[in-house]
């Protein structure tokens, strides 16, 4: 694997803290929803900054990929791909990364994937390739957000889940909810947790993302209430 | 020479002068990040068991009050996650891997171990590595008992490799003739791991 000068080609605003970055590859990629890029920044002095981000679209064999990126307080690279980059630049990028946050199309079990702020961007991926493939496992997306100005690719999600009686979509606002909300309030809870659970018409193969102290409250769960570890896959920020 | 690649608009926030110099491609974190590939080992105390087997002379089975009466050690190590962060001076507590695997005298065709913890992780490591206090059990991180998340009641810290080598959950060493991979080894990440010379992956 080697590194790849990659042009960005788009940059779109997700909420106030999170936009996707589209990238034109030299080369085309084939990645499994789920994986990662390693971007690295090189100043000319030789000084270089690498992290990785979670690929946020459909995967097919491709040489355009999306990434989404998270502005991190005092965050390097994410601060300088927030307010440096511009469209026509070049940036390296090696990937993609990751062999066991993945989903295959083969999997026939139901999908249960829960994910915190941004943790929802590799979850986003499974769905994209989900729908891209037609390959209709029922769904399940179990999602906490801060509040609706935190909920990156609502309309997306919310014209999937209309469009896809097998894909149900909940949410839970951990913060501020909207004032005319009934729904969820409050962070992810066992009772949620198992009523997804019970939706599913199988024991589902469950993929986690998202803050560390959601990630282990979340895992823990779900082996509690049942679910074999081996099918509890998690990715944690931080 | 091929001229390096230059990221337009970039100088990077200039090296701190008291940082330590870090492995190529990783940054400082300020936090203690969190990966596992899965849900959080629980394992009592009462059925923790550490067992050293395969090409030793003496296999050994330590219970957690037995394993507590080994000589422990304090370590301040660097350590360096392949996701791109290190945390330098890290203090831990722990049992030199030397102490336990010398009390299991490894045959002389045992040169690899693989590390088998709770939950079921795998990762592998040339003895060589870990012998001569290189690498160590511990149960300790600045003072307290090590939480699970951070891989309590006791992980394997192999800090001059990536840090997906210092086995969380540990729970059988098991020494190999053959060197064979472990759970990220299998796929796709490097079967050594040496930051300094950034073998995250495993070229193809």
């Amino acid at each position: 694997m080697k590194w790849q000068l990659a042009q960005l080609i788009g940059i779109q605003r997700e909420t106030a803290r999170i936009k996707s970055f589209l990238f034109q590859l030299p080369q085309p990629i084939s990645f499994l929803p789920g994986q990662h890029m390693d971007i690295r920044l090189r100043a000319a002095d030789g000084y270089e900054a690498q992290r990785s981000y979670s690929i946020a679209s459909a995967s097919e064999r491709t040489q355009q990929i999306t990434l989404t990126i998270d502005l991190l307080p005092q965050g390097e690279v994410s601060g300088f791909m927030h307010e440096e980059a511009r469209i026509g630049d070049f940036f390296e990028l090696k990937g993609p990364i990751g062999g066991y946050f993945v989903w295959k199309a083969h999997h026939q079990r139901p999908l249960y994937l829960i994910g915190g702020g941004s943790g929802l961007v590799p979850l986003m991926a499974i769905l994209r390739t989900r729908d891209m493939l037609e390959a209709k496992v029922p769904a399940h997306l179990l999602l906490s957000m801060r509040s609706e100005e935190h909920f990156l690719y609502k309309q997306e999600l919310d014209q999937m889940e209309k469009e896809d009686t097998d894909l149900q979509l909940r949410v839970t606002y951990s913060g501020k909810a909207p004032l005319s909300w009934e729904g969820n309030k409050g962070r992810i809870s066992e009772g949620l947790l198992a009523q997804g659970l019970a939706e599913l018409p199988a024991t589902p193969l469950c993929y986690v993302c998202g803050p560390t102290a959601m990630v282990e409250y979340v895992a823990t769960t779900l082996v509690d209430l049942g679910v074999g570890r081996a099918l509890v896959r998690t990715e944690r920020f931080g | 020479m091929e001229e390096p690649f230059v990221t337009r608009g970039f100088q990077g926030k200039g090296q701190n002068p008291t940082q330590k110099p870090l492995p190529p491609g990783q940054h400082e974190a300020h936090d203690f990040p969190v990966l596992s590939a899965g849900p959080t080992p629980k394992v009592p105390l009462a059925k923790w068991e550490l067992r050293v087997e395969g090409m030793v002379a003496n296999p050994l089975l330590f219970s957690w009050q037995e394993f507590l009466q080994l000589p422990a050690h304090s370590f301040q190590v660097d350590i360096h996650c392949v996701t791109k962060w290190s945390k330098t001076d890290t203090p831990w507590r722990g049992v030199s891997l030397q102490t336990i695997l010398g009390q299991a005298t490894p045959l002389a065709e045992g040169k690899y171990l693989m590390l088998h913890c709770y939950g079921g992780y795998t990762t592998n490591v040339p003895l060589a590595d870990v012998l001569h206090d290189k690498a160590f059990i511990a149960f300790e991180y600045e003072g307290y008992p090590l939480t699970p998340e951070h891989g309590g009641p006791a992980r394997v810290v192999v800090p001059h490799l990536y840090f997906w080598k210092s086995a969380k959950w540990i729970h059988k060493l098991e020494v190999m003739a053959e060197d064979k991979v472990g759970f990220w080894e299998s796929i796709g990440y490097h079967h050594y791991g040496d930051p300094w010379k950034e073998q995250r992956y495993e070229e193809e």
